[in-house]
């Protein structure tokens, strides 16, 4: 078990070790928001059966702290882009490893880690969907 | 000369648009910086949160912990992985080597991609996520997630042919 200072120490490296990523982000984002119209995000997500799949196609190849998927996400939800198509993209972010394939290759071997980021990008799908279903029933 | 890390690379770039910007467009760089402050100032105080919760995920939850609940048999090692998944912290790298170790000593596939697959809930980081999306879509997206791992992890066990 860590001390706590470390604990403290560790999180706050962690954090420290994070913040160019989100200042850049952020900053980036901002720059998308101004220059791109709200009708640019509404006619990429058009509310179709594809949606989901450019969602989670997106969260796949896009890597980072998920805190900046969470930041993306929520502009995009204000954005007008739909619930399930940003729900598809924040979870294949976080399951989903394309950089990561050839180390989980190496160490826990080629064949688990295709079949476990395939069946990861499907499920960020299948999540999605059943999380806005959910959502609209309860 | 030093070399400049990855991380200050892609800040500097976006410092770079913003300078360029402030002498071709400066209406656009001041809406952009207004932009980018609101921003700031809606999610700094939730990184005090993450942070205090990151700290105390780091005191309790160490790979050596994990390691020793993943030892459980039947539905109970199902248990622990979904728990240490989302209790685990620290790059997804840190963890092959032990995960590797683990399938040696018995642990199957199913197993490490169930916990793989439990790493995308971030208790630390749930405030967050919470102040964007709502606490009801992150308690669905959560529990809906932990079912959809064992799924993944069983499904991955029959593919990759493991005999129980």
């Amino acid at each position: 078990m860590f001390t706590l200072k470390n604990s403290i120490l560790r999180a706050a490296k962690s954090l420290w070790n994070v913040l160019p990523l989100i200042f850049g982000t952020t900053l980036l984002l901002s720059l998308l928001v101004t220059i791109i119209p709200k009708s640019f995000y509404v006619s990429v997500f058009r509310n179709s059966i594809f949606d989901p799949i450019l969602g989670s196609l997106v969260g796949s190849i896009s890597a980072g702290n998920p805190i900046t998927s969470y930041i993306l996400g929520g502009e995009f939800l204000e954005q007008g882009v739909n619930l399930i198509a940003v729900t598809a993209f924040l979870v294949a972010w976080v399951t989903v490893g394309v950089l990561q394939l050839p180390a989980e290759s190496m160490i826990l071997g080629k064949k688990f880690a295709i079949l476990r980021n395939v069946s990861s990008f499907i499920f960020a799908i299948l999540v999605a969907i059943l999380t806005v279903v959910i959502l609209e029933v309860i | 000369m030093k070399k400049i890390e990855n991380k200050y690379v892609f800040l500097i770039l976006v410092g770079m648009i913003y300078l360029v910007l402030f002498i071709v467009n400066k209406s656009i760089f001041e809406s952009s910086l207004n932009y980018f402050s609101s921003l700031l100032v809606k999610i700094v105080p939730i990184f005090f949160l993450v942070f205090i919760l990151m700290s105390i995920t780091n005191y309790f939850f160490t790979p050596k912990f994990v390691a020793k609940h993943l030892r459980e048999k039947g539905i109970k090692k199902w248990i622990f992985v979904v728990i240490g998944g989302i209790l685990s912290t620290g790059a997804i790298y840190m963890w092959y080597p032990l995960l590797a170790d683990l399938k040696n000593k018995g642990l199957n596939n199913g197993l490490i991609a169930c916990f793989l697959y439990n790493r995308a809930i971030k208790i630390p980081l749930l405030p967050l996520m919470v102040f964007y999306f709502s606490l009801k879509y992150v308690i669905v997206l959560g529990v809906i997630m932990v079912i959809m791992s064992v799924v993944q992890g069983i499904i991955i066990n029959k593919l990759m042919e493991v005999k129980k």
